[in-house]
């Protein structure tokens, strides 16, 4: 099943679903990376709040991407985990540590428009 | 009428079966001997009521409220003789132990008003039947499993209703001490008061990140001020909480955190260069206004 | 409520990619049927997911069994995953956390083992590995 990315302003926005394969994320990695080069955009959002589970592998792939598109000169930000998934991901130890998150997709446009962070 | 009597004495054979078995002339038993406690209701439910009064029983019911419990109760006990059906009784003492419960009702008071019923229906049986052994032996073994049975379920039922609604009283307290407050825009405060037990941590955690997606949170501060001591499994669950906070979306500023929690925290191993704590509250709300007012403002629409 | 109609059991055989989605949307519904609240069944169709992930990537193939237990002191839930795949070699490291050789990321079985009420794991070489996991509702 592809997953759908749209392009918003100078954003890529991809909506990830429940019943996705280990196949689909990898693949979306692909193309994210891919668009994120043709479109020269400055910023993706992973929106997961159709996501049920976040499990070692999904993690995984989110980190990936994030770090893959970072190396584009881009940024990202995964935004909908839900509380329980929340719940779940760190009593199983992932934190996603250096990925950024935001509650959803208002908040992930307000982070991509505010720019990247001063060094504190 | 043949169709009508089997399905009746493998009715009764529910709660006729004791350790002595099934019985399966029991249902025709049954049926005589709760005729006759049906005849002498009336009389049978004042002898009752008088026991339960001298005993002291119901003490904070009045005579009212005891009288129709009591017709109630008789009504229902002579039906579950009658029919065998536990099922019908376990919800009618589930409902009535709902109704008295909260008017101080204790355990042994509920026992002893059914054991009470139960003397007082033996009795009768007793000075009805006496007159032929036989009579009176096939009497009593259907009627004793049976009333074993009643007095059983009924307990079990109020014993049951009792520590439901002990486990609801913990729950609404549990939140109750654990208020998430939304106090400016995107600004939530958590103030931790107490010992937490695991428990209250889990609660604590799930009421927070609901309170982060129902409020749109930006910003948590968590206040540990009025929190003595933590165990390392607590600081395990607050630091879990802090993580999961800002994978749902929401940055969290720990404040009050006294000596012990640090040295704690510390030992179990928490970089508290990573987690952003911070003297007192009021310290707390100033930072996070300042993250809040940097986070509202881009800084350089250039950087597109 | 009819006790009766609840599910108190499932099984899934495990042979590809898709089966762990199966595994864990069907888990996940039996858990809240049970009672457990939101957050359970999450954990619990999160655990379902790496087990049945790593049966995928180690074993090719197995079966993830979903039991409920109610006895006189509680009530619950059981997970197990069984293969007869190859085994794990070096059970030590595995229980630790990052251990994976197949770039695939499974095992997972450390986050796992602390976020359920009992787990207990046995693999021998050649014979397969069985995983199982109890939580018990609160």
């Amino acid at each position: 099943m592809e997953i759908p990315v749209l392009k918003q302003n100078n954003y890529l926005i991809a909506s990830i679903q429940a019943a996705l394969c280990d196949g689909d994320l990898i693949a979306l990695r692909e193309k994210l990376v891919n668009l994120v080069t043709k479109n020269r955009s400055s910023g993706v959002i992973l929106d997961v709040s159709g996501l049920d589970v976040m499990d070692s592998f999904s993690a995984r792939i989110m980190r990936d991407i994030t770090h893959m598109i970072r190396l584009r000169g881009s940024r990202s930000v995964i935004v909908g985990i839900q509380p329980a998934v929340a719940f779940s991901m760190v009593q199983l130890g992932l934190t996603l540590h250096g990925v950024p998150t935001a509650l959803d997709l208002e908040e992930g446009l307000a982070y991509l428009d505010s720019g990247p962070a001063p060094p504190p | 009428m043949t169709m009508k009597r089997t399905a009746q004495r493998r009715v009764a054979a529910d709660i006729a079966t004791g350790p002595a078995g099934v019985k399966p002339h029991h249902a025709d038993v049954l049926r005589e001997l709760v005729a006759h406690l049906r005849d002498n209701r009336d009389s049978l439910c004042e002898e009752w009521m008088r026991r339960i009064n001298s005993a002291q029983f119901l003490a904070s019911m009045s005579v009212e409220e005891i009288q129709a419990e009591c017709w109630s109760v008789y009504d229902n006990y002579l039906g579950t003789l009658e029919t065998g059906s536990l099922e019908a009784l376990e919800s009618y003492a589930h409902d009535l132990s709902e109704r008295i419960i909260p008017r101080s009702v204790e355990t042994q008071e509920v026992v002893g008003i059914v054991l009470l019923l139960r003397d007082v229906l033996a009795r009768s049986l007793f000075s009805e039947y006496r007159q032929d052994e036989n009579t009176l032996t096939r009497i009593l073994d259907a009627y004793e499993p049976a009333a074993n049975r009643i007095a059983n379920t009924v307990a079990v039922g109020f014993v049951e209703e009792r520590e439901r609604i002990i486990r609801h009283q913990q729950e609404a307290i549990g939140e109750l001490s654990t208020p998430v407050l939304p106090v400016r825009k995107r600004l939530l405060i958590l103030p931790i008061v107490g010992i937490i037990d695991p428990q209250r941590a889990h609660q604590l955690t799930e009421q927070l990140l609901h309170g982060i997606r129902n409020n749109r949170a930006k910003v948590v501060v968590m206040d540990l001020t009025g929190v003595p001591e933590v165990d390392a499994a607590v600081a395990n669950h607050l630091v879990q909480t802090v993580e999961a906070a800002r994978l749902v979306g929401a940055d969290v500023i720990v404040t009050g955190v006294a000596p012990e929690i640090a040295q704690t925290l510390v030992t179990i191993g928490v970089d508290l260069g990573k987690m952003r704590t911070i003297g007192d509250l009021q310290g707390g709300i100033e930072e996070a206004e300042r993250l809040l007012g940097y986070m509202v403002t881009p800084i350089d629409q250039s950087t597109k | 409520m009819d006790a009766k109609q609840l599910q108190r059991k499932l099984q899934v055989t495990i042979k590809s990619v898709p089966d762990i989605v199966t595994a864990r949307q069907q888990g996940r519904h039996m858990a809240l049927q049970l009672g457990f609240s939101e957050t359970e069944a999450t954990i619990i169709a999160t655990v379902i997911s790496e087990f049945a992930r790593n049966i995928v990537i180690y074993a090719r193939a197995g079966e993830i069994t979903l039991k409920h237990i109610n006895n006189s002191n509680r009530e619950g839930i059981v997970l197990i995953a069984k293969d007869n795949g190859p085994g794990i070699t070096d059970m030590e490291r595995a229980m630790m956390g990052g251990y994976s050789t197949s770039g695939g990321l499974g095992l997972g079985l450390s986050g796992a083992r602390h976020i359920v009420d009992e787990f207990d794991i046995k693999s021998d070489l050649g014979a397969g590995t069985t995983v199982m996991a109890t939580k018990w509702l609160n």
